[in-house]
C-alpha cells in the first residue's frame, strides 16, 4: 500500500511540473492546468490511505466536511469573479494555502506541546518557519486583497512602523526559537507565536500602497510555496516538498522580474513607503497647463491618423472599456489604420493582468506589444490613446532623478505626435507623483469614465 | 523515508526546475501563471488531509478542520480562477489559427 501511495505522489509531482511547464506557452496552457488538476485529485485522494488517516471516524467526516465547505465557497467565488478582480482573487486563494500551511504546523506544534508526537530537531525548526511563513502570507494576503477590492482605501501607517515591524518580527522569532529549540512547549505559546506571525502579516502589508500590490501577491504566493514545502518535511509528504519548493522558487522569480519592471527593489516595496513624503516635498515646476478636448475631436484625430497605439492601464481594468476598446481598434483598423496595444510591465495590479482582459475582449495577441517592442516606434505613432493609465507613462521617470519612480522604464507616449489622454478626473496617478505628460504640449485631455469616453469614440468614428 | 540530505537534494532540485520552467514564460501569461503556481501549492491539501486524520484532541480537530478547509480553497479556487483565465487564450488561439 504504502509503494502504491508513493508512486500516486510521484505521478502527481511529475504532472505538476510538465503543468507548468505546459502552461508556459499560451497554446498548451490550458491542457497544463488539466494536467496538474489530475495529480491533484489522485494526490488528494491517496492522502485518505496513509497510515492512520482512516483510523478516527469523526475525523474523517470532519476532513470530508471541511473539503465540501472550503471548495464550495471556493467554487463559487472564483465562478462569479469579474475577470477584472482576480488579482484579488488570487491573493485570497493563495492566502488560504498558507493560512493551511500555519494551521498544520500548529497542529503538529501542539501536539508537540502535549508530547504526542517526537519531531526531530530539524524537522522542528522547519516547522516553526513554516508556520510562522505561511501564518504571514495568510494574513498578509487578506490585507492585499481588502486593498485591491476596495475594502481599505488608504495606506495606514502606524507610528514608527518598520521599527514595531522589526520588534514584532524579533519577538515572534524568538517565541519560534523557544518553539524549536523544544525545551518546553507549551501549547499556549504555540497559540501565541501564531497569534504574533498573523499580526506580522498585517503590519508588514498595512503600509504597502495599492500600486506596489502585484509584488506583494507574488511575493505571498512564493512564501506559501517554501511554506508548503516545509510542511512537507514536517510530514515526510515529497509530493509536498516538491509541489511547494518548485512554486517558492518560481514565485521567487516572478517576483523579481516585477520588482525589477517597477525599479524597486523588493527591499524597498516591503520596508519603505511609497511617495509619502517624497511628492509632497518636491514642489516641481510644471510648464504649461492641462487642455481639455472634445471626444468628437478626438474621435477625428484617430479617425484620420496612420498609427493608433492605445496604453491601457487600471483604470481600463476599473471602468470594464476592454470590450468597447476592442469594437474602437477594430473600427479603426476598418478605416485602415494601424492599431497596436501597449503593455507596461506593470500596468494593472499584476503582470499580465491587461493581457488578460484584453484577450477576453478578443484582442489579437500579434496587436498586443511590449514596452521594448513599442518604445521605439512611438515617433512614428500619430495617437497614443492613454487610457486609465498613469505613472507607466509618466516622462519623469526619465527626466528627474529626484521622483520616486526615477528609473522606472516607461511607454514613451510623450514622444507620440499627439496623445490623447483618458481619464477619470485631475488628480495625480496611485504613486501620488504629478504627469508630466498630461501638461506636454501635444496632449489632450479627454475626462471622463473610461467605457464612457470610448463609447463616444466610437460614436465619433462613425459619423465620419 | 526522506532521510537528511536526501531531502536537500529533492529541495535543491525542485528550486531549480521552478526557477528554470518559469524562466521561458511570455510576459501576457504571468497572470495566469502566478495562479496556476498559487493552484499548484494547493497540494497542502494532502498535508491537511494528512494532519487533520491524525488529530486527537478537540484543539487538534478545529485547528486541522481550518486547516483542510483553507487547503481545499487554494486549491479548488486556485484551479478554477487559472482555468477561467486560460479559456480565454484558447480560444483566442483557435481563432487565430482560422
Amino acid at each position: 500500500m504504502n509503494t502504491f501511495i508513493e508512486i500516486i505522489y510521484f505521478s502527481a509531482a511529475v504532472l505538476f511540473i510538465l503543468g507548468l511547464k505546459k502552461m508556459s506557452s499560451p497554446v498548451t496552457a490550458h491542457g497544463g492546468i488539466v494536467w496538474a488538476g489530475i495529480g491533484m485529485i489522485a494526490a488528494s485522494l491517496v492522502a485518505f490511505l496513509e497510515p492512520g488517516v482512516l483510523d478516527h471516524v469523526s475525523n474523517v467526516v470532519l476532513i470530508i466536511v471541511a473539503i465540501a465547505l472550503g471548495s464550495a465557497i471556493a467554487y463559487v467565488s472564483a465562478r462569479r469573479v469579474a475577470m477584472t478582480d482576480m488579482p484579488q482573487m488570487i491573493a485570497i486563494y493563495n492566502g488560504m494555502g498558507g493560512g493551511a500551511a500555519a494551521a498544520i504546523a500548529a497542529v503538529e506544534l501542539v501536539k508537540l506541546a502535549r508530547g504526542g508526537v517526537e519531531l526531530e530537531p530539524v524537522i522542528q525548526v522547519l516547522a516553526v518557519l513554516g508556520g510562522l511563513i505561511g501564518a504571514v502570507s495568510f494574513s498578509g494576503s487578506a490585507i492585499a486583497f481588502a486593498k485591491l477590492q476596495g475594502l481599505m482605501r488608504k495606506t495606514l501607517r502606524l507610528p514608527f512602523n518598520s521599527l514595531l515591524n522589526l520588534g514584532l518580527f524579533v519577538v515572534t522569532l524568538g517565541a519560534g526559537v523557544m518553539i524549536a529549540s523544544g525545551a518546553e512547549v507549551s501549547s499556549g505559546l504555540v497559540l501565541s507565536f501564531f497569534v504574533m506571525a498573523l499580526v506580522l502579516g498585517i503590519t508588514l502589508t498595512l503600509p504597502i500602497g495599492g500600486a506596489d500590490m502585484p509584488v506583494v501577491i507574488s511575493l505571498f504566493n512564493a512564501f506559501t510555496g517554501l511554506a508548503v514545502a516545509f510542511e512537507g518535511f514536517v510530514l515526510d509528504n515529497a509530493a509536498m516538498i516538491i509541489a511547494g519548493t518548485v512554486v517558492g522558487s518560481s514565485g521567487t522569480l516572478l517576483t523579481q522580474l516585477m520588482a525589477k519592471a517597477m525599479n524597486r527593489p523588493i527591499s524597498n516595496v516591503l520596508f519603505s513607503s511609497f511617495g509619502a513624503d517624497t511628492s509632497s516635498g518636491v514642489e516641481e515646476d510644471i510648464a504649461g497647463s492641462m487642455k481639455e478636448i472634445e471626444a468628437n475631436d478626438a474621435a477625428i484625430m484617430m479617425a484620420y491618423a496612420e498609427k493608433v497605439v492605445i496604453i491601457p492601464g487600471y483604470g481600463m481594468a476599473v471602468a470594464q472599456a476592454q470590450h468597447k476598446l476592442q469594437e474602437l481598434s477594430q473600427l479603426l483598423e476598418e478605416r485602415g489604420i494601424e492599431v497596436k496595444f501597449a503593455i507596461h510591465p506593470v500596468a494593472g495590479r499584476m503582470p499580465g493582468h491587461m493581457n488578460v482582459l484584453l484577450a477576453e475582449a478578443g484582442v489579437d495577441y500579434d496587436k498586443i506589444v511590449d514596452l521594448e517592442e513599442i518604445n521605439p516606434e512611438f515617433p512614428t505613432v500619430d495617437v497614443a490613446l492613454v487610457i486609465g493609465a498613469n505613472d507607466v507613462v509618466n516622462p519623469v521617470a526619465k527626466t528627474n532623478p529626484d521622483s520616486p519612480i526615477y528609473g522606472m522604464p516607461v511607454l514613451n507616449a510623450d514622444m507620440a505626435k499627439n496623445c490623447i489622454v483618458i481619464k477619470r478626473g485631475r488628480g495625480a496617478g496611485f504613486s501620488g507623483i504629478e504627469n508630466h505628460l498630461f501638461y506636454a504640449d501635444n496632449t489632450r485631455m479627454l475626462y471622463g469614465d473610461g467605457q464612457k469616453a470610448v463609447a463616444s469614440l466610437i460614436a465619433g468614428v462613425k459619423q465620419l | 523515508m526522506i532521510e537528511g540530505f536526501t531531502a536537500l537534494y529533492i529541495f535543491m532540485l525542485s528550486a531549480f526546475t521552478g526557477y528554470e520552467v518559469i524562466s521561458r514564460v511570455p510576459v501576457i501569461l504571468h497572470t495566469p501563471m502566478m495562479s496556476g503556481s498559487n493552484f499548484i501549492h494547493g497540494i497542502v491539501l494532502v498535508g491537511a488531509i494528512i494532519a487533520m486524520g491524525h488529530a486527537e484532541t478537540t484543539l487538534e480537530q478545529v485547528i486541522g478542520f481550518f486547516a483542510v478547509a483553507l487547503a481545499a480553497g487554494n486549491a479548488v479556487g486556485g484551479y478554477v480562477a487559472t482555468v477561467r483565465m486560460l479559456e480565454m487564450f484558447q480560444s483566442r488561439g483557435k481563432g487565430a489559427t482560422k
